[in-house]
């Protein structure tokens, strides 16, 4: 059985149908990437899938649970799947080693000195392990973004999902936050991540998703969509990509 | 003008100063402990609280907002007792302040909540945490860091409006002065010693407060 | 003994409740003539004046308003005078008022924005005029929400007159109390009639800011 399993999600904001019936599985292990236009839905996709927003119809499954909006479901959910951030999102109060601790400490009761040692130990993964005092404004927008990996990991999830996290990062340090994914990739997490990296999803994704109007318009392997495209849409959405 | 200032009183009369400054600090402290703690409280529920407890709580604000400390004094000194609640004056006092500085602090603290970031709400959700967890780890310190100026001026200002507790004979400054004039008829003198008082405890209060600030608060707030 | 209806409590409070609006009416006014003044001061380009109203302010807003109302009651009273409280009340009210009107216009100026500066002064303006036809006309339209909030500072501060024996709402609250031994009555019906006087500023306090910054976003 399918890790995530999206079932004809509708989603509507108003008078708006943003997402039009998705239909997608995502295996254990897979790693997914979501492409397409400003505004074709990419990022509510992923918001529903976290439970940030409320489905209209349609059903999402991870993991066997069913996404249902009450406290005690979402909570389950969102054990089951992180989510990263374009804009990073780190508490500003907090250094990076409290940032880590926090959600531990307060949603599984973690005592403080195994979730500092977890806090370390994920810090250390994104390669920040003599981070672990420093805060927020002291890091430098690569540094924020893995210190956020190193929070959603430290929650020890099944799955992540990432939306456009390099998009708000100078060039210079987008690779240092793909190098972090790319090992977790690696390492067997499952991801759904929204990129615009198309080098970065030809070479790491298993599957890539286009997304077009609201509806997954093409998917399958990066060589048949990048390399075949069978819609006018794909394929001038990757012509434009080239452009830039 | 031949009038000759006259402190000689000073001697006699010093201890009731000092004790009316530690009834005054006593005040300010408890007063504004409990008085923050209600403003959090009001700011939570009429900001990301149930919907049916705004209501009570935008009346509460607006009524203290509204009318002066003083009959708000009065009112919980002389009208409460007649409903069979009685107090001592300094309860009164702490009761009046606590109410009042709950008001105005619960509206500055509300502006410092709602300026948060949609996206520190959402890291919080998508690390599984509640609401409430989320408001509690997340949300409250860089709020009340983003208005601590404005809540450190309220406070002082509920410091130096305490000074009419006096008149239901709670002993503070102000007492001390009033005290003090009646028996040596040296009232502007008196006045004026514990204005001076009033002036340099703002200017302490104001200092500590940027000291609390700083404890609270070691980094900047985001935005 | 006599008996008071609610109706009689009422109608004393409200007469004397005549006198606070009045009262609050010369010490906003008179507050607010004074206020200008000292914002003339305080943006001037004179050092002095300057130092002298942060001084002014620093007094007025770091005193008790009760203890500015004992000296001047008692401090006119060194000249000799037999001071009627009404004297002593207009004036510290005035003083008081004055301080923090000061205070907020002289933030309204300053939020009028260097390039508003910039741009007048490249215009060939001098300084008396760049304030005169720039910067003072902006500032005027950011200053009014604050203003009007603050008039229900002033109205609430006249309560304390009633400790130096002016008698206005608060005083009249407190005589009706002795006679009629009705405290819960008496002081709801005076809190009532002041949230009735300083409701309505609050209101439009906020209604003017919130389409001032409606107007700024559509700049
Ligand atoms: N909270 C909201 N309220 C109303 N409309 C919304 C909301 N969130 C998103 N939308 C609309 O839904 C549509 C899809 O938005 P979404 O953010 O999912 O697009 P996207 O594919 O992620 O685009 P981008 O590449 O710009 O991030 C857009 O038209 C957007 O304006
Ligand atoms: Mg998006």
């Amino acid at each position: 059985m399918s890790l995530i399993a999206i079932t004809e999600v509708k989603k509507r904001f108003g008078d708006v149908e943003v997402l039009k019936g998705i239909n997608l599985d995502v295996e254990r292990g897979e790693v997914v990437a979501i492409i397409g236009k400003s505004g074709s839905g990419k990022s509510t996709l992923l918001r529903c899938v976290n439970g940030l927003e409320m489905i209209d119809d349609g059903s999402i499954m991870v993991a066997g649970a069913q996404l249902i909006n009450d406290d005690l479901h979402l909570k389950a959910l969102r054990l089951k799947v992180g989510m990263i951030f374009q804009q990073f999102n780190l508490f500003p109060h907090l250094s990076a080693g409290r940032n880590v601790m926090l959600s531990q400490m307060v949603v599984k009761k973690t005592p403080a000195r195994e979730a500092e040692a977890m806090a370390r130990r994920m810090l250390e993964r994104v390669g920040l392990g003599h981070k672990f005092d420093a805060y927020p404004d002291q890091l430098s927008g690569g540094q924020q973004q893995r210190v956020a990996i190193a929070r959603a990991l430290s929650m020890q999830p099944m799955a992540l999902l990432c939306d456009e996290i390099t998009s708000a990062l100078d060039p210079e340090l987008v690779n240092e936050v793909l190098a972090v994914v790319k090992e977790l990739a690696a390492d067997g997490m499952t991801l759904m991540m929204v990129t615009h990296e198309m080098r970065f999803a030809r070479e790491v994704c298993d599957r890539v998703v286009f997304m077009h109007q609201g509806r997954v318009h093409e998917i399958g392997p990066p060589e048949e969509v990048f390399g075949n495209p069978r819609t006018p849409e794909l394929r001038q959405f990757l012509g434009a990509q080239l452009v830039v | 003008m031949t009038y000759r200032f006259d402190y000689s009183w000073i001697a006699e009369y010093w201890p009731v100063i000092l004790k009316g400054l530690v009834t005054t600090v006593e005040l300010t402290l408890i007063g504004t402990l409990f008085g923050v703690a209600l403003g959090i409280a009001c700011a939570w529920t009429r900001s990301l609280g149930p919907r049916w407890l705004r209501p009570p709580v935008v009346a509460y604000v607006e009524l203290i907002r509204n009318t002066p400390f003083l009959i708000q004094l009065f009112f919980i000194f002389f009208g409460l007792p007649s409903l069979g609640v009685q107090m001592t004056e300094f309860q009164a006092a702490v009761l009046a302040m606590v109410i009042n500085l709950g008001a105005y602090s619960g509206e500055i603290i509300r502006a410092g909540i709602e300026a948060t970031p949609r996206g520190q709400f959402e890291a919080g959700a998508s690390l599984a945490m509640t609401r409430f967890e989320t408001f509690r780890h997340v949300v409250l310190i860089p709020a009340l860091q983003r208005i601590w100026p404005a809540l450190s001026s309220q406070i002082v200002i509920v410091m130096l409006g305490s000074s009419v507790v006096s008149q239901i004979a709670a002993e503070d400054i102000t007492f001390a002065a009033n005290f003090i004039q009646s028996r040596t008829f040296r009232a502007f003198e008196s006045y004026f010693l514990t204005t001076g008082l009033y002036l340099l405890l703002a200017l302490a209060l104001r200092q500590a407060l940027r000291g609390v600030g700083r404890m609270l608060f070691p980094r900047r707030a985001a935005r | 003994m006599m008996t008071f209806t609610l109706w009689d409590i009422l109608r004393n409070l409200l007469l004397a409740a005549r006198w606070t609006v009045l009262l609050s009416l010369v010490s906003f006014i008179g507050g607010g003539l004074l206020g200008m003044a000292l914002l003339y001061l305080r943006i001037g380009k004179a050092r002095a004046g300057q130092i002298f109203v942060q001084g002014y302010v620093e007094l007025f807003q770091g005193t008790p308003l009760l203890m500015q109302l004992f000296l001047a009651f008692f401090g006119l009273g060194l000249f000799g005078i037999d001071v009627p409280a009404w004297l002593a009340a207009g004036l510290a009210l005035i003083l008081w008022t004055a301080a923090f009107l000061v205070e907020i216009w002289r933030g309204c100026v300053e939020s009028v924005a260097r390039g508003q500066w910039e741009a007048s002064a490249s215009l060939g303006m001098g300084y008396v005029q760049q304030m005169r036809y720039v910067i003072l006309p902006q500032a005027v339209r950011v200053a009014v929400p604050p203003t009007v909030g603050f008039s229900v500072q002033v109205v609430k501060g006249t309560a304390l007159t009633s400790i130096i024996g002016f008698v206005e709402l608060s005083k009249a609250g407190t005589v009706v109390t002795n006679a009629t031994f009705e405290p819960f009555t008496v002081y709801g019906l005076v809190a009532l009639i002041y949230f009735a006087l300083c409701w309505p500023l609050s209101k439009s306090s906020q209604i003017l800011e919130r389409k001032l910054n409606v107007a700024h976003r559509n700049h």
